[in-house]
């Protein structure tokens, strides 16, 4: 990618964050944690990665993207808003009654959801079922689908995963957000996970290990997943969850808490000078 | 009786998605290791291209139909009604039912009737689950007849539907010419005014049997066929409740939460009347031939018969 294409994207990921602290301060509720530490993911896949129309959202070709750990739905909803599916200023109605950026992802309410999720493990279910459909029908759309590192303590994500590698799932890329931290603290404390990568390999998967928050080994990473043929693909990213936002890095009760207003005006400080400083750059 | 044909609901299931697979290509089928018995291997065979086996793991299975069906596919995820109903509750639940999506769940060995296998694969309890559902269809149907036009019918139907079949050959006594079948729609089988007699899947042509018999014993009863359990056929109920006066349910499910207890909570905010459900009475089943059994669980006409008789005392 070039100089200003990675600023631009950097700059996106700056206003993910923002939107996620807006969503989840109007919302007095939510789960920035988790959300931050994947606002690079949200970026790249809507700011670069993704097939996608926001004018026609339910464009049957469109690529598609499940997040399987629903509850990081601020993030997706940043993301979703900056790349024109809605707008910008409806962040901060998450979770009130009657706005349409619900708790957790609703793809019939939301534009540009393709696949309502919350309930953790089964959203990588869907997204294999929709590879496996897309390959059915002959559509060379791709499929993604974003999990938590503790998110695959559930059974059900490993079912997936066989199904993904016995079908071939080829158009599919999971990727897993490795923060290190559940809502009970660090996962390998609550129930070691680990190692994640040599699990999805035993699984059949290709597999990179990437830094999250890293354009140039995101852009690689997704790169190497089109290429790859036969097998399903899997990015094992490294993260800081609550990344950006100093108060909230690395620590597991901003897993789902909301910023007061003191804290609100703390961390659109800080990103707004994060800001500033890639667009000086 | 001895000449009537009998076929388990099972194979009408597979048959008709045979027949469905040929018409439509936007069908596809998922299974769980199961496809000989819930005979999706039927449709296996005559498609293979669109049958999924997603092995023991029937969590993934319901949840990639929901996936597959974002995609305009129309998938029928098939397994025992204890694990599509049971085990996947919740991803039925949150991955089908919440998004609505077109996923239909064809669930077999539903009830006692299962047999041998004993208590752990009886599944007396899916129509109380898959009724909580908002917006899921609830479909048992009493014979092969019947059953091939619910899956017909659950296919063109847009949403998600449950779809519960048996494992027992049981009689077929619809006739197929002229038989038109619509969900929500119950079917009077035999007119009478002294106790209307409610009942789904197997358990209709035991009402049948049973409403023959008490007819010989001076008691008319009306025998009603709702195949629907899930949107409730209520003007037809209450018309029923209204003009017998007494009702008797008749379902292989637990009386909790299935065909008795919707039929209750209609009648007794619109139409107070006296009713007793016939069913399995909060209790789990065990070994046994499926005829022995429901015999022994009072799911049988001379079961139907004694209460009716103590009813219209």
């Amino acid at each position: 990618m070039t100089a200003s294409e990675k600023k631009q994207l950097m700059a996106m990921a700056c206003k993910v964050r923002m939107g996620i602290i807006e969503g989840t301060h109007g919302a007095k509720a939510g789960h920035p944690g988790g959300s931050l530490s994947a606002a690079e993911l949200f970026t790249y896949l809507y700011g670069k990665e993704m097939r996608v129309d926001p004018k026609n959202p339910k464009w049957e070709d469109r690529d598609r993207f499940v997040l399987s750990k629903g509850h990081t739905a601020p993030g997706l909803y940043a993301a979703l808003a900056l790349r024109g599916f809605f707008p910008v200023e409806d962040l901060p109605t998450l979770r009130h009654i009657g706005s349409y950026l619900q708790g957790h992802p609703n793809m019939n309410e939301t534009p540009g959801v393709d696949m309502s999720t919350g309930s953790l493990g089964q959203g990588v279910s869907a997204a294999a079922g929709m590879a496996l459909a897309a390959k059915y029908q002959g559509r060379d759309c791709r499929v993604y689908t974003l999990l938590g590192d503790g998110e695959i303590q559930e059974g059900e994500v490993w079912e997936a995963f066989m199904f993904a590698h016995h079908y071939k799932l080829d158009n599919l890329c999971v990727i897993i957000d490795n923060n290190g931290l559940q809502i009970d603290g660090p996962v390998d404390k609550v129930m070691s996970p680990y190692p994640i990568p040599d699990k999805l390999k035993a699984f059949g998967f290709a597999v990179a290990e990437i830094d999250g928050h890293d354009f140039d080994q995101l852009e690689a990473a997704f790169a190497q997943a089109k290429q790859t043929k036969g097998v399903p693909f899997a990015i094992v990213m490294k993260t800081t969850k609550g990344k950006g936002v100093s108060y909230m890095e690395n620590q597991a009760g901003w897993h789902g808490k909301a910023p007061n207003d003191e804290e609100y005006k703390i961390a659109m400080d800080e990103l707004t000078a994060q800001l500033a400083e890639v667009e000086a750059m | 009786m001895a000449d009537v044909k009998k076929i388990a609901t099972r194979d009408s299931y597979g048959n008709a998605l045979k027949e469905l697979g040929a018409e439509h290509d936007d069908l596809i089928v998922f299974d769980a290791d199961l496809a000989g018995a819930t005979k999706t291997a039927t449709f296996q065979k005559a498609f293979p291209d669109r049958h999924f086996d997603c092995g023991i793991a029937e969590g993934n299975m319901i949840a990639a139909a929901a996936g597959a069906a974002t995609m305009g596919l129309v998938p029928f995820a098939s397994s025992f009604a204890m694990f599509a109903a049971g085990r996947a509750f919740e991803q039925v639940r949150n991955s089908i039912g919440y998004p609505h999506l077109n996923v239909k769940i064809g669930a077999t060995h539903g009830g006692i009737s299962v047999g041998e296998d004993g208590a752990s694969h009886q599944c007396c309890e899916d129509f109380a689950l898959m009724r909580s559902i908002p917006g899921m269809v609830v479909l048992c149907p009493s014979d092969d007849v019947e059953a091939r036009a619910a899956v017909r019918a659950a296919y063109e139907h847009v949403g998600p539907v449950y779809l519960r079949f048996g494992r027992l050959a049981v009689p077929v006594f619809h006739q197929e010419e002229g038989f038109s079948f619509q969900i929500g729609k119950g079917e009077v089988l035999q007119e009478g005014g002294d106790v209307a007699i409610l009942a789904t899947g197997l358990m209709v042509n035991e009402a049948l049997e049973a409403g023959k018999a008490l007819k010989e014993r001076g008691i008319s009863a009306r025998v009603i066929n709702l195949c629907t359990i899930k949107p409730l056929d209520e003007e037809l109920v209450l018309q029923a409740a209204r003009e017998c006066g007494r009702v008797i349910t008749c379902e292989e499910h637990s009386v909790i939460g299935g065909l008795g207890e919707a039929v209750c909570a209609l009648l007794s905010e619109r139409c107070p009347t006296p009713v007793r459900r016939i069913g399995v009475n909060d209790e789990f089943g065990h070994s046994g031939p499926a005829a022995d059994l429901l015999r022994q669980f009072g799911l049988c006409a001379d079961h139907i018969v004694e209460v009716a008789l103590d009813l219209c005392k």
